[in-house]
């Protein structure tokens, strides 16, 4: 009777899904979010074991949300579609504080001192700022440009030097916004970039930031270490000559993929993905895949890069070998396959199949599945080594 | 200019007769996976409850007074020189008149708001 009594008492601990409000003593660098968007809520999970820990509620509208993490790794901060921006307590399982800071974002950063959070936003149109602890507005950088009217911002990014860059998808320019005076920023504007910019990343060293294009080929490059020298058109016209597809999403990019000198990006309206040679920003090669590519992600070592595809070709997932520019193997998670997140180390990957509401975990070595997880609808997965990662 | 219009006349004027010739309706089973469809795969440009995103809100107040033939053409031909891409490729014209439907009725925003 005691024990079925006790077994009664964890069961609603459970049910009640954030340990009633206890918080755990355990570190946090084998943690990470699975988003939910469906069900506006998020799974804690953690790579260790490889199982959920807990679910947190109440989270909005969260599809095409995105997490960053306090430079401790114990709040996840997310940024949902419905101008949310929620902060987690990943030991207490518990929503700290949520705002809705505008009527419709996309993204968002941490800076580089931890101490600022900023979102990118489409309507309106620009870039807020928030104290990181207490989630207070900042400052608010409107995306104006010709009479007036705001634009939308994309491909927003921490940078060295306590900024944030980011690109306005309507006008077509990259800003700069130096913060270091956090309630008066210092705006750098580059006009006339290239049309759409679509998304956008900065290298791992803080150094050059990319932004990719929708309405023409190739990407914009500025050199944050010689921002006088202006924005750069790089892989220019990769496209020529061959009939574009439709375009049913659009692709992400998300850190830098680099192996051996060279980097992996997805080409806009193309069933490639396309190789940059670092030292000259050429396109060096052109590997055919299965779909448009979304992200495409390099295994943490860099010998192998993983890339999931556009609607209708999203049940796939192929691999990438970055000596022969290959692919090697083509895996099939099942439809909606949204995100791919590489443990801290790379030894495993987590994946998310959004239609068969599974988290499938990887043996990134053999490709075979280990490990599978319910999820609902689940879409962006993100592991806490973010943390440390310009740019993520 | 002139050629455009007439090359926009006739497209609706065919438009009108694919949605007369398609009246009959997607499946039941169709019809949840065009639903899904319609909120995850176009949600990810217009908002997973239709709200906008990269492309407009589409919730029945924003496509009032809008020619079901317009609707239904942007969704089949894309908008060329905008991030709207053409569903004509991947879907029937029966399909595509259902989700016109199901947008200007307001069952789509139900379904989101579910
Ligand atoms: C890759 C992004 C993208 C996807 C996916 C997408 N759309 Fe669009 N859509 C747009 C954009 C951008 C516009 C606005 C085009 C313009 O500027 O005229 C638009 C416009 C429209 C319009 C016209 C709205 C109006 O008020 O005139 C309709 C209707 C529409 N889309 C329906 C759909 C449907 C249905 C789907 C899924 C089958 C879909 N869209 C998927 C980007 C997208």
């Amino acid at each position: 009777m005691k024990r079925l009594s006790n077994l009664f008492a964890l069961l609603l601990l459970w049910t009640s899904g954030t340990f009633a409000g206890e918080c755990s003593l355990r570190g946090t660098g084998d943690l990470g979010v699975v988003i939910e968007r469906a069900s506006g809520s998020v799974q804690i999970i953690e790579t260790s074991g490889n199982t959920a820990i807990a679910r947190v509620t109440g989270l909005g509208d969260l599809s095409h949300a995105s997490v960053v993490y306090s430079r401790d790794e114990r709040y996840a901060y997310v940024f949902g579609r419905d101008g949310g921006l929620s902060k987690i307590d990943l030991l207490c399982a518990r929503l700290v504080k949520r705002i809705i800071q505008s009527g419709n974002s996309i993204g968002g950063a941490i800076s580089q001192d931890g101490s600022l959070v900023a979102v990118s936003n489409y309507t309106p149109g620009g870039v807020k700022v928030f104290d990181a602890d207490s989630l207070e507005l900042v400052a608010d950088i409107p995306a104006t440009w010709g009479n007036g009217r705001r634009s939308k911002v994309i491909g927003l990014v921490d940078a060295p030097g306590e900024r944030f860059v980011f690109s306005l998808w309507d006008a077509g320019e990259i800003w700069i916004a130096d913060m270091k005076d956090p309630k008066a920023p210092k705006i750098t504007r580059f006009r006339q970039i290239g049309r759409n910019p679509y998304d956008a990343l900065i290298t791992p060293d803080g150094r050059y930031y990319i932004a990719g294009l929708f309405g023409e080929d190739g990407m914009a490059l500025l050199d944050l270490w010689h921002p006088e020298r202006g924005v750069r058109r790089i892989l220019d016209h990769y496209g020529r000559g061959e009939k574009k597809l439709p375009v049913y999403k659009m692709p992400h990019l998300e850190g830098w993929t680099v192996a051996g000198g060279r980097a992996f990006v997805p080409a806009v309206g193309l069933h490639a993905v396309l190789v940059i040679d670092l030292a000259t920003w050429q396109e060096v090669g052109r590997i055919p895949v299965y779909g448009q590519p979304v992200f495409v992600e390099a295994r943490p070592d860099g010998r192998e890069v993983w890339v999931n595809f556009a609607f209708p070709n999203n049940e796939k997932v192929q691999v990438i070998d970055t000596e022969s520019l290959k692919v090697v193997d083509t895996l099939e998670p099942g439809k909606g396959v949204l995100h791919m997140e590489f443990e801290p180390r790379g030894e495993e990957v987590w994946i998310s199949v959004r239609d068969r509401d599974r988290v499938q975990v990887y043996d990134t070595a053999s490709h075979r599945l280990v490990r599978e997880l319910p999820a609902q609808k689940p879409s962006g997965i993100f592991m806490t080594w973010r943390a440390h990662e310009t740019g993520l | 200019m002139w050629r455009r219009t007439f090359l926009l006349a006739a497209s609706l004027a065919l438009a009108g007769l694919a949605l007369a010739r398609d009246a009959e309706v997607p499946d039941s089973a169709r019809q949840v996976e065009l639903r899904n469809m319609l909120l995850q795969d176009c949600g990810s440009c217009h908002g997973l409850t239709l709200k906008g995103g990269l492309g407009p809100a589409l919730r029945p107040e924003n496509l009032a007074g809008k020619p079901r033939e317009f609707l239904f053409e942007t969704i089949r031909l894309g908008r060329p020189g905008t991030a709207m891409p053409p569903w004509g490729p991947i879907l029937k014209d029966a399909e595509i008149a259902w989700l016109v439907d199901q947008l200007v009725s307001g069952k789509a925003l139900q379904e989101a708001q579910r």
